[in-house]
């Protein structure tokens, strides 16, 4: 089936959905762009959180620290080049954003190996409090350090700017819509990869049965503490994208229900579903928005009293998230089976 | 010197006021192995019931002793409902559910009562009625000791001795400690589990009341986003004492009051929210199950 195929390729999913953006950069407002970038950042954390929670069965709520250390180290790395190195313009972005990304997951999985080293004795709901109490940490560190500018906050990070293509005009929209995407379509594939690689084979594991997995000589500790890292990498990346688009962080940015965010998409969407995130990523970065004209009609905040309500009754009537733990391509084809 | 007398005086009322919370988180998880979220925004809830009605006998300008077993009756009564409502109609429903379906319903609560509060009452902070007198009781060597550190202190302890006979010397408090150890066998035995459940909701959630009365009576600035750390802090209290036990919760709760007071005063304040999670994780880093907890391990 070679029309089935073809979506199958990074590149031609990479290059259909970079047309889109382009469409969308002349056709659409800069709020529903804004959007768009908010939900390709939500698709990666939710994406990453799922390797652990969904796929790897460790329950962590410290997501926003993990994007935080991205986000702080991406703006970091960028304000430095600018003032020892020189402004990063034009078809340079394509190469210098993606490096601080780089830099910002390893440093994110560097403290998501620290976060997984004491989950080689904790289980459930303690290592979900010490996976808070990380994040935390981390928040009120960067709350205290002057040089990325403590309780202020860290202002004027550096971003994509416009630039000429020829005779061409990139918008600073294209530049991180494009980037978003990049990381987005590398964060599926390897998260898609690595679950059904050897090592992802003892993630599942461990999520099923961690004894059992034990038993059978698959070494726990390191499927976990791999688990962790590879998702606290891509959360970092997710964190540097946010920095370089929204161009100002603040510690009080990461704060707890920052991570909720995060789990809320995971089990919206269904735990160890990738395409069950990305559905759930923009739901959950959408909803609240459109409900945003109903809290003018009224004159009361409600949307997040509805998002709550919307969250409450899921659980109940839906407890496995909308995809379970499927994928949507498996789901497409037992229905196309189905009605043949 | 004085200074170090004063700091535990302080660390002592505010461990105090943890260690209330913690027992309220401890409890529910002890029967439903249930982290249950929702708790610091019942507290929240406490602390505005109480306001309300204090504006509405319009004691909130009288203080004295009837009017702060008035606001404690009020206030553990509004989150007694409050928390058979969440029970009933959150919770229930998901009795056999997976832990973090239940986990999320949770948070779901959380920021439904949260987003409530911000709708009805308004987001921006209310004064809580003054309470008492804060006079000056007694002295140890030149340290005043007032009013409301006491109250707060003997309140704490008359709450407690409370709980400790319901639980240990009732058939209701025996009946919950059947059903946290096995809910089907107590079932067997004749306990009804639902309504064990829901009373134990409805008695942590008063604790949660009595602790919102103390903070208000201390700290007396009230707004509906003031449970989250709060009840972060005493959650990690009783996960400190270990979960599910009730003297590891005032254990714990005490540790964080006291650690809390000393860093503020000797080292830095913005270090606070910090140093309880610094706590926590060297401590169950050595003790996995917390201080009082059993580790158990796990069978095939």
């Amino acid at each position: 089936m070679p029309t089935e195929s073809i979506w199958r390729r990074p590149l031609v999913v990479f290059l259909f959905l970079l047309v889109l953006g382009f469409v969308t950069d002349f056709a659409l407002d800069s709020f529903i762009q804004f959007t768009m970038i908010v939900i390709m950042i939500n698709m990666i954390l939710g994406m990453s959180l799922n390797l652990v929670n969904g796929f790897t069965g460790q329950f962590s709520l410290g997501h926003a620290g993990f994007m935080a250390v991205g986000a702080y180290t991406s703006a970091y790395l960028a304000e430095q080049w600018f003032t020892h190195v020189g402004p990063i313009t034009g078809a340079m972005q394509l190469v210098m954003f993606p490096l601080f990304g780089v830099c910002a997951g390893l440093m994110a999985a560097l403290a998501g190996l620290l976060v997984g080293l004491p989950s080689l004795r904790l289980r459930g709901d303690y290592l979900a409090i010490v996976t808070l109490g990380f994040a935390e940490i981390i928040r009120v560190t960067l709350l205290n350090t002057e040089a990325v500018g403590a309780a202020r906050g860290f202002y004027d990070v550096k971003g994509p700017d416009n630039w000429m293509l020829g005779p061409i005009e990139v918008s600073r929209f294209l530049t991180s819509y494009g980037l978003a995407l990049f990381w987005v379509l590398v964060t599926f594939y390897v998260i898609w990869r690595v679950v059904r690689s050897g090592h992802g084979r003892a993630f599942l594991s461990v999520r099923d049965d961690e004894i059992a997995a034990e038993a059978m000589g698959i070494n726990t500790v390191r499927a976990k503490v791999q688990a962790f890292a590879i998702s606290s990498f891509f959360a970092g990346i997710a964190g540097s994208i946010f920095a370089h688009y929204m161009n100002y962080l603040n510690p009080q940015t990461f704060v707890f229900t920052k991570s909720v965010d995060a789990v809320i998409i995971v089990v919206l969407g269904g735990m160890g579903s990738l395409s069950g995130s990305l559905f759930a990523a923009a739901i959950v970065t959408v909803i609240p928005e459109l409900l945003r004209p109903l809290q003018e009609i009224i004159g009361i905040d409600l949307r997040m009293l509805i998002y709550a309500l919307l969250l409450i009754l899921m659980m109940i009537l839906r407890p496995r998230g909308l995809f379970g733990s499927q994928e949507l391509s498996e789901i497409l084809r037992k229905y196309v089976r189905k009605s043949t | 010197m004085n200074d170090f007398i004063q700091h535990i005086l302080n660390g002592l009322s505010l461990g105090s006021i943890y260690a209330l919370i913690a027992l309220g988180y401890t409890m529910v998880y002890g029967i439903l192995q249930l982290i249950n979220f929702a708790h610091s925004d019942v507290y929240m809830m406490g602390a505005f019931g109480s306001y309300y009605v204090a504006m509405y006998l319009g004691i909130d300008r009288q203080p004295g002793l009837s009017t702060l077993a008035i606001l404690l009756g009020s206030a553990m009564l509004v989150c007694a409902l409050i928390g058979l409502t969440i029970e009933r109609l959150a919770y229930r429903p998901l009795r056999n559910a997976p832990k973090l379906n239940i986990l999320i319903t949770a948070i779901g609560v959380s920021l439904f009562l949260q987003y409530f509060a911000q709708a009805v009452f308004g987001a921006d902070p209310k004064v809580f009625p003054q309470v008492l007198h804060n006079e000056t009781l007694f002295n140890i060597a030149a340290v005043e000791v007032k009013t409301l550190d006491v109250a707060v202190f003997a309140v704490t302890i008359i709450t407690m001795v409370v709980l400790n006979f319901v639980i240990y010397r009732t058939k209701m408090g025996q009946a919950m400690r059947a059903v946290a150890q096995n809910m089907r066998v107590a079932a067997l035995m004749g306990v009804n589990p639902n309504r064990v459940i829901s009373i134990t909701f409805m008695v942590g959630s008063a604790l949660a009341g009595v602790g919102s009365v103390l903070v208000g009576m201390k700290y007396p600035k009230i707004d509906p986003l003031m449970g989250t750390m709060i009840g972060l802090k005493a959650f990690v209290a009783a996960v400190l004492g270990g979960i599910g036990n009730l003297p590891g919760a005032v254990l714990g709760g005490l540790l964080m009051g006291f650690s809390e007071e000393m860093v503020v005063a000797y080292w830095s304040s913005t270090y606070r929210d910090a140093l309880a999670f610094g706590i926590l994780i060297v401590i169950l880093i050595f003790k996995p199950a917390g201080l009082m907890g059993r580790s158990t391990t796990e069978k095939v």
